[in-house]
């Protein structure tokens, strides 16, 4: 019915034979050296700056290293996990980056498709509402924070403004309640994000042929049905893509929190990363930072691993 | 002729052209360009000299006209890169880590509070009598009270500009009005409780609601000024925390009589509830409260509403004894290798900074500097002379670690406050909300 297990087949028929010499990987047949030479730029950035900084992040993190001395430090052993294991805020900071990525991925996937199927149908001046769509993702953190903590302002802002003019008395603001300031967080991240998966889901729908959708209906499939057993599964691989890469963007979330609301009111929008940014360098504990890092790090791990396994489940059913 | 001319003009040849000549241009200007000098942490411009400040608003602009001021001595624009950061904890944060990366600013600012931990540090360079003396200044020219607060094992490790206490700021109609006005537009004596309260409802009268704004929405620093205000006001007040940040020692009963005497105000209605920074000002600038707690500061603010008449006093008296929150900013050297010219450079920037001590005065800052504090100009500036008298009673944050102006401990208490205010959470579980988060802080070493 679909493309997609035609096209994992044989891929699958290539990895049960490995043998083949043809399909050995070419960074061990003759031309090894110059690909080596290629990827050595790069491979030096990335040594430099992620491999050799995660070492470095798993050594501190055993030691009272301070962010102003240089060397390590006294040794901790499993002090600093036993710390931040038992801090109630760390709990907390994890929790609200959880909260967050439950706030952003299902309305982030589901409105870009939605929204992509809508722009898709349009015939002219389709530019228009591309442009619109992704013009906020281009724009940066900072700006976006502005503008949306000028909406959300009590008293004078553009939502309190809006709901004068309905005669609701407009509260503390969105951003003042420990109970709504992570919602207005998730809401400016999706009009701010929006755009990107849009833009994956809108180029996977001009891919499907159009072939299909013309049978369909010679057929007589309703839109409806022509979306829920043609578009759907045609933009399967789109979606585990974006879903991929939403919960990664999610667990990472730190700009928006950190310029709209600082964490607060309280703590109540602390996420993990504020935390650590907090304890690496406000604090100057780049010890414990490392620590609440690798367990973040652990989190992000056990997650994509999670996914990837219902993935393979759900893949496994449908062959 | 046309098809040969791409074999003479390979991509090769044109990539190698390309480096090479990068490479000539690299070599060429290795001397003075931006990225040489940052390659090989060479100063960018030698001559220039490097000010980090924290300084937005009125501040930020009376600044910069004292940077103009020290450019005009020293041949224009070139001489000073000043740099200004958003103030509290990220600042702090910036100067640490460019100190410790060895890309320190020649001179910096710092608050009186946060400079301390910054010495523990190792940060901050002590300065010594000779460096006063090559610019002509001794400890005779500070003000006593914020030169002995600097003062950190027996070294000399700020030099301050000023102090600046938090104050009341009134709306002259609303409380003429009320009847809290005499005869020459001074607001009357309200120290007392009694007195107070009954200013407030008088105004809450006249205002139909709110009498008095404290900004606590996305604010963590004003509720605790107001706090640390009136709670040492009360006799027996303590340390809210002590030994360098391990133990938590604050008073509970007062703890708990300044907490719920403002949660009443808000349910009494003459309190906000819920106001942010700026809306906490505009209550009071548009008449819809009278008073407005805050540094002094933002006079600049207030001076620049078309037709609001308005006044400064010193915070209110309602307790035992007369106390202002108040910190005092203060000039810094921040570690790093130093010619002596360069040293006596900072000096003299310092130096001739102090001097504009009066352009500064303006912003509302009681200045630290005795020859512009003592002077006749300043004693008549009005109404900074009205409430000039709350930096005798300044109240400083205790020193720790994490504490301070902007610090984790101001934003960890000031939040709590603000919940408080927000009648979001009683005063005991905004203490127990406090003590447990401050557990951390209490129990750890400080890493300085």
């Amino acid at each position: 019915m679909t493309t997609a297990p035609a096209a994992t087949r044989p891929a699958r028929a290539v990895a049960a034979t490995p043998s083949t010499p043809q399909r050995r990987s070419p960074l061990s047949r003759g031309d090894a050296r110059p690909a080596w030479l290629f990827l050595l730029p790069f491979a030096l950035f990335y040594l430099a700056f992620l491999i050799g900084p995660t070492i470095w992040m798993l050594i501190t993190s055993f030691f009272n290293t301070s962010t102003v001395r240089s060397g390590l430090g006294t040794f901790a052993g499993f002090a600093n996990y036993g710390e931040m294991l038992s801090r109630a805020d760390f709990w907390s900071s994890m929790w609200h980056t959880l909260q967050f990525t439950i706030y952003t991925t299902p309305p982030l996937v589901i409105l870009a498709f939605v929204f992509a199927i809508l722009t898709n149908r349009i015939r002219r001046g389709q530019w228009f509402f591309r442009l619109a769509f992704f013009l906020p993702y281009i724009l940066p953190s900072a700006t976006i924070s502005l503008i949306w903590v000028f909406i959300f302002t009590p008293g004078s802002g553009l939502w309190a403004a809006a709901q004068s003019a309905v005669g609701i008395t407009p509260g503390a603001g969105v951003l003042a309640s420990p109970k709504t300031a992570m919602i207005g967080i998730a809401i400016a991240t999706v009009w701010w994000t929006l755009g990107f998966n849009f833009v994956l889901y809108l180029a996977g729908l001009q891919e499907i042929p159009r072939e299909l959708y013309e049978a369909a209906a010679v057929d007589g499939a309703s839109n409806w049905a022509q979306i829920r057993y043609i578009t759907l599964p045609m933009l399967g691989r789109t979606t585990t893509l974006v879903i991929l890469l939403q919960i990664v963007a999610s667990l990472k979330i730190f700009d928006q929190v950190y310029l709209m609301t600082s964490g607060g009111p309280g703590i109540s929008t602390q996420v993990a990363l504020t935390l650590i940014a907090g304890t690496g360098f406000t604090d100057n504990r780049i010890g414990a930072a490392s620590a609440a890092s690798v367990l973040l790090f652990i989190v992000i791990i056990v997650i994509a691993i999670i996914r990837q396994l219902v993935d393979r489940a759900a893949a496994r059913k449908e062959a | 002729m046309a098809i040969n001319a791409p074999a003479t003009f390979t991509r090769r040849a044109l990539l190698g052209g390309g480096v090479a000549a990068a490479g000539t241009l690299a070599l060429a200007g290795c001397a003075s360009s931006p990225l040489a000098a940052g390659l090989v942490g060479s100063p960018l411009n030698p001559e220039q000299l490097i000010f980090w400040n924290l300084f937005g608003g009125g501040d930020g602009s009376r600044m910069q006209t004292m940077e103009a001021g020290y450019e005009k001595l020293h041949g224009g624009g070139k001489s000073l890169q000043a740099t200004v950061f958003a103030w509290g904890n990220p600042y702090y944060s910036k100067l640490t880590l460019a100190t410790v990366g060895n890309k320190p600013p020649d001179v910096a600012i710092s608050h009186l509070t946060r400079a301390k931990p910054l010495y523990d540090g190792d940060i901050l360079e002590p300065i010594t009598d000779a460096d006063l003396a090559s610019v002509g200044l001794s400890a005779g020219s500070f003000n006593a009270k914020s030169w002995a607060a600097q003062k950190t094992d027996g070294r000399n490790i700020a030099i301050p500009l000023d102090t600046h206490p938090l104050v009341m700021f009134f709306n002259s109609d609303v409380c003429a009005k009320a009847g809290l006005v005499d005869a020459d537009g001074k607001l009357k004596n309200l120290d007392g409780m009694d007195a107070f309260e009954s200013a407030l409802a008088a105004v809450s009268k006249v205002t139909g609601g709110t009498a008095i704004t404290v900004a606590n929405v996305s604010e963590t620093a004003t509720p605790w000024r107001v706090f640390w205000t009136f709670y040492n006001q009360i006799k027996g007040a303590t340390p809210f925390i002590s030994d360098n940040g391990s133990t938590l020692s604050v008073n509970e009963d007062a703890y708990t009589e300044v907490t719920s005497r403002l949660q009443k105000w808000v349910k009494n209605g003459w309190l906000n509830k819920g106001l942010d920074y700026a809306g906490a000002q505009t209550q009071m600038f548009t008449g819809k409260a009278a008073f407005y707690l805050q540094g002094e500061w933002e006079i600049t603010t207030a001076q620049s509403v078309s037709g609001l008449k308005f006044g400064m006093v010193p915070a209110p008296q309602i307790y035992d004894k007369p106390a202002a929150q108040a910190d005092s900013h203060t000039f810094v050297l921040p570690r790093k290798d130093r010619t002596p010219e360069q040293r006596k450079q900072a000096m003299l920037f310092i130096k001739q900074m102090l001097d504009q001590s009066q352009t500064w005065a303006m912003g509302g800052h009681v200045p630290a500097y005795l020859p512009t504090l003592d002077s006749a100009a300043y004693k008549a500036l009005e109404p900074q002379a009205d409430y000039a008298s709350a930096a005798k009673v300044a109240v400083y944050d205790d020193p720790a670690w994490y504490g301070g102006s902007g610090s984790t401990f101001e934003a960890t208490v000031g939040a709590q406050l603000g919940l408080v205010q927000q009648l979001a959470a009683s005063p005991q579980a905004a203490l127990s909300a406090i003590k447990q988060q401050l557990q951390v802080y209490l129990n750890t070493p400080s890493p300085l």
